[in-house]
């Protein structure tokens, strides 16, 4: 088979053409430049969406959970060994929220080869009280150094600075409560924890995450004055904090851990689960989109392609009479279509390309969002390799059954209905 | 005696649509290297089909064909396509040229299809074969600048781009003037003595017949 002699009869044809063939170009251009443009902005949009959850949630997090004991000291009477045993109104045990052994066990996970970093953490329920009214809340104490590194709370604090917490008794708390308690940095808030112990923090920082819920609740501190205000020992902690290099393989290193160090244990993918369905759709929705599209623009081509096939029968028979086979003929329209595809398709990708560009740039300012100044866009090439190989896959297919009539067409009918 | 170019043995076909009805009927025909046969016969008793069927189009027929003393019934579709290419010359009666190619690279397609040649040479023969034709000044126009006379002069120079075993025409002269029937005729006939080029053409003009080395003459799908 001679490719570049079929080639060249493709261009001609083509070009006797021209009009049909750049609109059917042009919506496969349409289709793939809308398919660029909505994959890179949704992926863009889920990796902002990512990263606002990466950033704050451990990958792994280790902690106490507050239930009954598994073994109840009836168990352990040889009386009931083998009997069914009924206890009512089971009341969960104090083992208190302290992860006993805290310490040892970060420096143990620091040394694992999977681990990025380690911060310890305590979560404290506490009341804010504001002249006579009490607000809920939560005081995180943290390692301030390695919450840092970690979940990068310095960019979402609005006001103030992260590294101030080292002093002692000094706090950052969330925009909504400081709105609530009409309070800004310098003023001092006064902290009651659920057994009653008190103690006056002073603000150095305003934190806003963009989530109302967290917003107006949550506070930070320094691992010593939480322990400080719960009145607990320095080895006090509730929480120890995981990063993992793989984010896929927290669930197992989850349960590693958890059986290892005998604490409970809840890994990212279980914290955001409702999230990544969140994920999973917006993809789902900009490539069946795409899809859809491309679809549409395949049907432009399958039909105008059988138009040239009609309107070119006399060629069709021509080509056979002198040699050309019916294979070959197919292979002349289906080289037809992937030129349309082909040239509809990169310019797609770079009208695509052109569209993401201008959006990446669009200023997109929300207060929800201290970090994002501009729409998010993801340039990412494999798009761009998706993209095209859809445009020629897609105009294959339609270029294909028109291309296997043109194929069939019985030159002595043709040349006979002269 | 000359070496046999073309053969046919009992060649039968039929049509069935609208009513089975026999077109050809049992033909047997040779046709010698050199020489120059004419097809007549009455409209509608057969030639166009025994043509057809003799350049591999149709190959839906009873009996067997022989082009160079090879049996080409059943052969593939890839297989007579490179006959017809290489190996058959075909001057239909509505001249058929590509209207996207110019009139040089019409008369080149069916060379660059066999590609035994490079581009340049295949273009250099084309020009030879249009200078014969008295075409070469027409080279680059498109066919549909050209004359009926002049498009099948083109259609012929295209026929024989490949050196073709044996040149099949359907009334080529069919839809022309007399002084451009006869100029075709002439051509014809220069091929036949400069070239001992084999020649089976079909023509319902009994002058044109007449001057041809030998007349087959059909009736009700046979020959007579
Ligand atoms: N596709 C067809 N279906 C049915 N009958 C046909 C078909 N093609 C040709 N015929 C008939 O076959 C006979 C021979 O046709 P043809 O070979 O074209 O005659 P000629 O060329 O000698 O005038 C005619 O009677 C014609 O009507
Ligand atoms: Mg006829």
């Amino acid at each position: 088979m001679n490719v570049k002699l079929l080639f060249n009869i493709a261009l001609h044809l083509l070009r006797a053409r021209f009009k049909q063939s750049l609109v059917a170009a042009v919506g496969v251009t349409f289709g793939i430049a809308m398919f660029i443009s909505l994959v890179s902005f949704m992926n863009g949009l889920n990796d902002l969406l990512d990263g606002l959850m990466l950033n704050r949630t451990p990958h792994v997090r280790l902690y106490n959970e507050i239930q009954p004991s598994k073994h109840q000291p009836v168990d352990f009477d040889p009386q009931y060994r083998n009997q069914t045993v009924i206890i009512n109104s089971v009341k969960p045990k104090d083992r208190g929220k302290s992860i006993y052994n805290g310490k040892a066990i970060i420096h143990d996970l620091k040394q694992d080869k999977r681990v990025v970093d380690v911060a310890p953490k305590i979560t404290a329920p506490v009341f804010f009280n504001s002249g006579t009214i009490e607000i809920s809340g939560v005081v995180y104490g943290v390692d301030v150094a390695a919450e840092e590194k970690l979940f990068r709370l310095s960019d979402y604090v609005i006001a103030g600075k992260v590294a101030d917490l080292n002093q002692s008794n000094s706090i950052i708390i969330g925009k909504g409560l400081a709105d609530k308690m009409l309070m800004k940095i310098g003023d001092v808030v006064k902290v009651t924890t659920a057994k009653g112990n008190l103690s006056t923090f002073k603000i150095v920082g305003i934190l806003q995450i963009g989530i109302a819920e967290l917003d107006n609740t949550m506070s930070y501190t320094s691992l010593s004055s939480a322990q400080k205000l719960l009145g607990a020992p320095t080895n006090y902690i509730t929480d120890i904090q995981v990063k993992l290099f793989d984010i896929q393989q927290a669930p197992a290193l989850t349960k590693e851990f958890s059986k290892k160090y005998e604490v409970d244990g809840m890994d990212y993918q279980t914290t955001n689960s409702q999230f990544e369905t969140g994920s999973t759709i917006r993809s789902i929705i900009s490539y069946a989109v795409g899809i859809v599209l491309l679809i549409v623009a395949g049907f432009g081509i399958y039909n105008i392609l059988n138009m040239m096939i009609f309107e070119k029968m006399d060629s069709i028979a021509i080509l056979k009479a002198t040699g050309f086979s019916g294979r070959d003929v197919q292979w002349i329209f289906i080289i037809l279509s992937m030129i349309i595809g082909f040239t509809g398709g990169i310019c797609g990708l770079l009208f695509g390309y052109i569209f993401t560009s201008i959006i990446d740039v669009i200023p997109f300012n929300t207060p929800a969002l201290p970090t994002i100044t501009t729409y998010p866009i993801s340039f990412r090439p494999l798009f761009y390799g998706i993209g095209i190989t859809f445009a020629l896959t897609t105009t294959f297919i339609a270029g294909w059954f028109p291309a296997r009539k043109a194929g069939k067409v019985d030159p002595v009918e043709i040349i006979r209905g002269k | 005696m000359a070496a046999l170019v073309l053969e046919t043995r009992q060649l039968t076909k039929s049509f069935y649509d609208p009513a089975p009805f026999e077109v050809l009927k049992k033909i047997d025909l040779q046709i010698q290297q050199g020489e120059f046969v004419s097809i007549v016969g009455k409209s509608g008793c057969g030639k166009s089909t025994l043509l057809y069927l003799l350049s591999t189009m149709d190959t839906d027929y009873q009996g067997e064909i022989y082009i160079d003393n090879e049996l080409v019934t059943g052969k593939s579709d890839a297989s007579l396509a490179l006959i017809r290419n290489a190996q058959i010359g075909f001057v239909f009666q509505f001249h058929y040229l590509l209207t996207e190619y110019n009139v040089v690279q019409n008369v080149m397609l069916p060379g660059m299809k066999l590609g035994k040649y490079t581009k340049d040479e295949i273009e250099f023969r084309a020009m030879e074969h249009l200078r014969t034709l008295g075409m070469h000044e027409q080279a680059l126009k498109m066919p549909n600048q050209l004359s009926g006379g002049q498009k099948q002069r083109v259609a012929i120079a295209r026929a024989l781009i490949n050196d073709p075993l044996i040149i099949m025409g359907d009334e080529p002269t069919g839809n022309l003037d007399k002084k451009n029937s006869d100029l075709v005729f002439a051509i014809f006939n220069e091929l036949v003595q400069e070239r001992q080029q084999t020649l089976l053409i079909v023509t319902h003009d009994p002058d044109f017949a007449a001057r041809t080395h030998r007349i087959v003459t059909m009736e009700d799908g046979r020959i007579v």
